[in-house]
């Protein structure tokens, strides 16, 4: 099973099996991975999965489409970057297998 | 509809027609006797019309995902003031309050970013040693062995210096605030409320808005960098050229959400526990269990009953057509009571699976921007509670306030063992 690597805000790195189409958010929050806190259960409607992609992975992942629910969501992120995403909205497929993301400060 | 004994809501909520049902009434909040409603409406009417009520005619979203699905389309659900705004009440020609909740995009996100600092994680971590301070306080200083309203010395005692604080409002003249802010939120209608029509609720915000104006200007024309809501607001781009209106407007909206709800969950936390003993032995014997609890308890209690929208434009949901310019009721009181999405949903229960996916906060651009304040305050409550070993022993049931909008607590005695 593919795997990803969750690094939390402290450093902390946990590295997860998560199935492929299991979202990102819920590989985290199943394997009891702290830093994401997912209020709303994966509907895009907080911001409260949010992570930064790893510069390596942002290609293939690629950022919210301009004018999306996730996009506007995470305009109102707390701590957001260019290369933020929501991970309840990142599928896990073949490709992504190793991907690396970091959690940020806090999650509202 | 009085609260004597012979009145069975539950008889009441299944014997009458459902288009007669009219989940807008104050009372029912005031007398705790609502549940019964909207347990028929998402049962057999879950997107439900009322065309006769005291605030006009409505929808009633009942059910957990329908208010998820109106709460996260605002391109067709509105919260713009001059559309009536957010709450079953319309604003009133003339006394209309231009806050950024009731705005859609871009105007809401713009002011909304201009706050939202006070609350982002690094200023929540400087605010912790302060908020812990004031609980140990506050729990110390209460009295053993005799009653107390536990909502005026704790609930109010504590969120009215939080208040202040990010407002850096001076301490001593905290009670102002919630004059204010009882003066926002209440029914002008209601017997005791501090107001008694729109225009002496405009007349009392004038003073608020003339005092904080008086600030703001002293602030603005300072360069230290501060971290209080009235700085942030003076030094940002989309906020300090806002005019009175918008000022009194902001003000009261953030002097209410900067208070009230957080101040209703530790009333109501406190009045959960004495209904669900066993899960407050759970939380003693595992105390990591608190911020689980706090999550459970914002649910079971829920400070906002209900925020409306108005369609923009016609709308299919549940079967039912809901029409360009109709309101519409989110009722968050409703939703988290939802058996379809919440299991046991009347039951406390403090190491509740998924306890975060309550929707008292609201989903979607308007949620809750303090929810991480909220949710700070009451965890360190909890934990110095547990920290102490308190016993609190609820000796009446609450008195509710009479609002369709905020699940207000205004009394609640209890004593300490």
């Amino acid at each position: 099973m593919p795997e990803v690597t969750y690094i939390e805000h402290n450093g902390t790195a946990h590295r997860v099996e998560v199935p492929i189409g299991t979202t990102i958010m819920r590989g985290a929050v199943d394997n009891n991975v702290p830093g994401i806190d997912a209020d709303c259960g994966g509907e895009c409607a907080c911001a409260t999965c949010h992570v930064y992609v790893d510069a390596a992975w942002l290609d293939k992942i690629g950022l919210p489409e301009p004018g999306s629910q996730e996009a506007a969501m995470l305009s109102f992120a707390a701590v957001a970057q260019p290369d933020s995403r929501l991970s309840c909205q990142i599928k896990m497929r073949e490709e992504l297998a190793g991907l690396v993301v970091r959690m940020p400060e806090g999650q509202h | 509809m009085d609260a004597n004994v012979a009145f069975d809501p539950r008889e009441d909520a299944y014997s009458k027609p459902l288009d007669q049902i009219d989940v807008s009434v104050p009372e029912l909040y005031q007398n705790d006797i609502y549940q019964p409603y909207f347990e028929r409406l998402r049962r057999e009417d879950p997107v439900h019309f009322c065309e006769d009520s005291h605030f006009g005619p409505y929808w009633s979203v009942t059910r957990y995902k329908d208010i998820m699905a109106i709460a996260v389309n605002n391109q067709v659900f509105s919260s713009r003031w001059d559309l009536g705004g957010v709450r079953l009440e319309d604003q009133v020609h003339g006394y209309e309050r231009p806050s950024f909740i009731q705005m859609d995009e871009p105007d809401h996100g713009e002011r909304r970013k201009a706050v939202s600092p006070v609350v982002a994680p690094g200023n929540l971590a400087r605010m912790e040693g302060l908020i812990r301070e004031r609980t140990n306080m506050v729990l110390d200083g209460l009295p053993r062995g005799e009653t107390f309203n536990w909502v005026k010395e704790v609930s109010i005692e504590l969120t009215s210096r939080m208040l202040a604080t990010l407002f850096d409002w001076p301490l001593e003249d905290r009670h102002r605030l919630m004059y204010w802010s009882d003066v926002t939120v209440c029914h002008v209608d209601t017997p005791d409320a501090p107001v008694h029509s729109e225009a002496e609720r405009y007349a009392e915000l004038q003073k608020m808005a003339s005092a904080m104006k008086a600030l703001w200007d002293e602030r603005a024309a300072s360069n230290a960098q501060r971290f209080d809501l009235i700085s942030m607001m003076a030094h940002a781009d989309a906020t300090r050229n806002m005019d009175f209106r918008e000022l009194l407007a902001n003000c009261s909206l953030l002097i209410v959400g900067g208070n009230d709800t957080t101040r209703n969950s530790m009333s109501g936390g406190v009045w959960g526990f004495s209904k669900f003993p066993d899960e407050y032995r759970k939380l003693r014997e595992n105390p990591d269990l608190v911020p689980s609890a706090v999550s459970e308890i914002v649910r079971w209690h829920t400070p906002v009953l209900h925020l409306r929208r108005t369609a923009l434009e016609d709308f299919e949901l549940g079967g039912k057509t809901i029409r360009k310019g109709d309101k519409v009721a989110m009722w968050f009181v409703s939703g988290n009571r939802d058996e379809d999405a919440i299991k046991d949903p009347h039951d406390l229960i403090v190491d509740r699976p998924r306890a975060r996916e309550h929707i008292s906060f609201g989903f979607g651009v308007h949620r809750c921007v303090g929810n991480r304040l909220a949710e700070l305050q009451l965890r360190i409550l909890w934990e110095e509670i547990l920290n102490r070993d308190l016993e609190i022993e609820v000796m009446d049931k609450p008195k509710y306030l009479r609002s369709n909008l905020i699940h207000g607590i205004r009394e609640l005695p209890v004593q300490i063992h």
